[in-house]
């Protein structure tokens, strides 16, 4: 009987494999990277069932302000914070790129950009709901801005959240160093963020560019 | 008393009905019963250090098992108190708002809190054995999907006795279920609780696909697994792609009710239609979510039984990933009447019929196993059987009801209750059953004694087509569901007081079960082979109840029916551990995260059902203490020594 694989699953401190990339080089790594990926899976689906609530009731204004209306006044908030978003995604890619190749002081600065990033997007967006607040389109004005706060708050919520994991991802990276689970804990945070970035463009192109035509 | 204190106890603890009175009694006894016996017998550390921390997936099946069996309970009581307030008519054993509750909670439980744990508790308990596994890929995450299940389920029971229970049907339509029409806890209830379970079913998915997938012992590729284990993972492809339906569903009407939104109601250009596709683009890939894996048991125990390999393995294979892929087109055929073009009532309807053939062929395949095999007439098997005929009924009248035209007939009838209980029961309880006769040896090390066994199968049986066939009848006599009561003119009477017969008989036969649990815990029959039914799969090459780590030395595997191969071969001992084989194992650490964090969704929830935004800002800060922790956390994992795994092997007899 072979005992080749006798040491099993759950090995965290031995790496198994060379010739790929460090958060790969375990099993454990490797099972835990597939399962946020399935986690993905999941989380697309959520917000394809928002983004479907969304169309369904984006013309349902009731006596509430239109998406062009709303939208269409000042077209420069929703630009910036695309920008900014898309820019925090390729910081983000070059942290990935110099926990691989370069110098992990690099990779933690790159960090600290993404986050600022992130930061100044929640702080555009927190921005653009207390002025649609202030002028009176809530929540409970329409279902159009039932939905659209819905899926636009349920994206800023996400990237709220990367932005807290990354910081516990960086506190930890520089406590313990870049090692398989470090490694893997950053590649995690990275694919997530990235993946949010993906929802924005679809957020940008239904909610924002739809609402202006 | 103030008059403020007195307002705040009659809305806050449901006050007012005898049965209520009598179900608090019972909950203050039975709790001060486990705390006196667990103190008396100094049995809290045991509690917590081998149950409530244990990321073990053999005990989390356990658990799994016994939180299915007593809302199978709970969820029974409310059926029979529904089936006596209709065995005559014109009755008031129970008020029309008492009546709505009970089928609410009927509803709810017997789905979330009966037939998900009951198939987690199967995926648990069978799927690492199976696939030659030391456990799942994420232990900690299964910890957190049980407690998360566990709470929420205490949530929603909660609910009877403080605040009152949801009464808009198990399928919780707006606008019936928005707060302008049902204001109150009851709802949150339903929708909070409901959703926190949501949260660990999604994860469960995850963890047992990512098991499946990546944790298969050397040599078994995906065409040489078990049965049951293709089963789970079509079943997890289904959760990960209908769950987050229900989570958006659930989380958008929760929005309309506190912060006033306008998704689902009638004004401000909400659109109820919204809630109620949503809701079944999660509730019908459900209801394969459940049976699947049913599916799968019974694949295992007629094999097992029958001494022969499965007929037709890949088509088996090919027909369970079918109809994980067709269910989930099919949600609309829950609203024909909603007034859809008749082109998408054909889709729908074609979509339905479709799902018949690949359930078709398994039922095919099934007999022609049992065909010539040499067969043990087992409780499992015999769950088998009444499986089959009960299944192929409930299946007709699916494909029935499938008919766009038939069904603005058969719409919400009884014609309806009876098919879907038809294929809930005979399905998945059959199926569960079944699964749970078959693997209690391995679970729990011995065997459930036939006795009290054949008294409950066949007091169920009867029962159950006592119980549903008349409601068939009422349905097309125009009785609908969810009537509280009904006329002495209508004609009914006489075919709803056999129903009601019926009813009391299944709860007889449930009472067996309980009986044949207890009498086989008193005159135990220990398994002492670890393969009491001469089983194929791998689990049964493991002493029962298998040590902690699973497989002290990874099988390889070259066939399928891995096990009985070997056994023919006559080189089972190459299964043995050998001394100096024996590695360190590498385990995850047991950790009471998962219950606090239970714990917190729990406080979290309890103050979004009542509006009390501290006590929900408080469970929240307690949810993400736990996530945070868990992340800093540097080492969740040990090693087993290799002395202490060769001690337990050779105590064993294995080494």
């Amino acid at each position: 009987m072979s005992i080749a694989h006798s040491g099993l699953q759950h090995h965290v401190d031995e790496p198994l494999q060379t010739g790929v990339p460090l958060e790969f080089s375990t099993e454990d790594g490797a099972t835990k990277i597939l399962g946020f990926w399935l986690f993905m899976v999941t989380d697309v689906l959520l917000f394809a069932c928002l983004f479907a609530t969304y169309v369904v009731l984006y013309k349902h204004i009731g006596a509430g302000a239109s998406a062009a209306k709303l939208f269409g006044d000042d077209v420069s908030g929703f630009t910036a914070e695309t920008f900014i978003l898309l820019t925090s995604s390729f910081t983000c890619g070059l942290a990935t790129y110099e926990m691989r190749h370069g110098s992990h002081s690099r990779l933690k600065l790159w960090i600290v950009i993404t986050m600022l990033l992130g930061l100044s997007f929640i702080g555009l967006e927190v921005y653009e709901f207390s002025t649609f607040v202030s002028h009176g389109d809530t929540m409970s004005t329409s279902a159009f801005l039932s939905a659209f706060f819905t899926l636009v708050g349920t994206h800023g919520a996400h990237v709220s959240l990367g932005i807290i994991w990354m910081g516990l991802i960086l506190y930890q990276i520089s406590r313990r160093g870049v090692n398989p689970v470090t490694a893997r804990k950053l590649f995690i945070v990275s694919l997530y963020w990235h993946f949010l970035d993906v929802v924005w463009v679809f957020i940008f192109t239904v909610v924002y560019l739809t609402g202006v035509m | 008393m103030p008059e403020s204190v007195r307002n705040f106890a009659t809305h806050f603890f449901v006050t007012g009905d005898p049965m209520i009175y009598g179900a608090d009694a019972a909950i203050t006894l039975v709790s001060l019963g486990i705390v006196f016996t667990l103190t008396y017998f100094k049995k809290w550390k045991w509690l917590w250090s081998e149950w409530l921390t244990s990321v073990d997936h053999k005990k989390i099946a356990i658990m799994y098992l016994i939180s299915a069996i007593l809302m199978l309970f709970r969820g029974g009581a409310d059926a029979l108190l529904m089936r006596t307030q209709l065995a005559v008519p014109n009755n008031s054993f129970l008020t029309a708002e008492h009546y709505d509750q009970i089928f609410t909670t009927h509803g709810t439980i017997m789905i979330i809190f009966m037939a998900m744990p009951f198939i987690f508790a199967m995926f648990n308990a069978v799927v690492p054995l199976q696939i030659g596994a030391r456990d799942v890929a994420f232990p900690y995450l299964n910890a957190v999907s049980f407690w998360l299940f566990f709470f929420g389920a205490m949530l929603f029971n909660l609910s009877f006795v403080i605040g009152g229970s949801p009464d808009a049907g198990w399928t919780s339509y707006p606008p019936l279920a928005g707060l302008q029409f049902d204001p109150g806890p009851g709802e949150n209830y339903y929708l909070v609780a409901v959703s926190i379970s949501g949260i660990g079913s999604i994860a469960t998915g995850i963890n047992f696909m990512a098991t499946i997938l990546k944790m298969r012992a050397p040599g078994m590729t995906l065409m040489k697994m078990p049965l049951f284990t293709w089963s789970v993972l079509a079943s997890c492809v289904v959760i990960l792609f209908a769950f987050p339906a229900l989570t958006v569903a659930l989380a958008l009407l929760l929005i309309d009710r506190i912060a006033g939104a306008h998704f689902f109601t009638m004004l401000a250009g909400g659109n109820p239609m919204q809630f109620i596709n949503l809701f079944w683009i999660w509730g019908h890939p459900e209801v394969y979510i459940v049976i699947l894996p049913a599916f799968g048991i019974y694949s295992e125990v007629v094999a097992t039984f029958s001494s022969k390999k499965i007929f037709g393995y890949k088509s088996m294979v090919a027909s369970l990933m079918a109809i994980a892929v067709i269910g989930y087109l099919t949600w609309a055929h829950h609203f024909f009447t909603m007034g859809a073009s008749a082109g998408v009532n054909v889709f729908f309807s074609i979509s339905t019929m479709c799902v018949a053939i690949p359930t078709g062929v398994k039922v095919f395949n099934w007999l022609l196993t049992m065909f010539r095999g040499r067969i043990r007439m087992t409780m499992p098997l015999l769950w088998t059987l009444a499986f089959i005929p009960n299944f192929a009924i409930g299946g007709a009248t699916g494909v029935w009801l499938a008919g766009a035209p038939a069904d603005y007939q058969f719409h919400n009838s009884y014609f309806l209750i009876a098919h879907f209980h038809q294929t809930l029961i005979g399905g998945v309880v059959y199926g569960m059953l079944a699964g749970m006769y078959y693997w209690w040896p391995k679970m729990f090390g011995f065997k459930l004694k036939d006795r009290f066994g054949h008294w409950a199968f066949w007091f169920f049986n009867i029962g159950f087509y006592v119980c549903f066939t008349p409601q068939y009848i009422l349905g097309l006599m125009g009785m609908q569901r969810r009537m509280y009561t009904y006329g002495a003119n209508m004609g009914w009477t006489s075919l709803n007081f056999v129903s009601t017969v019926g009813a009391f008989l299944m709860g007889i036969g449930f009472l067996f079960i309980a009986a044949q649990i207890v009498h086989s815990l008193f005159n135990m029959e220990r398994d002492v082979t670890g393969d009491i039914w001469n089983g194929r799969t791998l689990e049964w090459s493991l002493p029962s109840p298998a040590p902690h780590y699973n497989f002290a030395v990874i099988p390889t595997v070259s066939e399928r029916d891995a096990w009985w191969e070997m056994k023919k071969a006559g080189n089972t001992s190459d299964l043995l551990p050998n001394a100096k084989e024996i590695r360190p194992i590498h385990m995850p650490k047991s950790s009471g995260v998962p219950f606090l964090m239970g714990v917190a969704f729990f406080v979290l929830g309890f103050g979004v059902v009542f509006n009390w935004w501290v006590i929900a800002i408080v469970g929240f800060v307690g949810v993400v203490a736990c996530l945070i922790g868990r992340s800093l956390e540097e080492h969740p994992d040990y090693y087993v020594p290799v002395d202490e795994v060769v001690h337990t092997e050779a105590a064993l007899g294995r080494l």
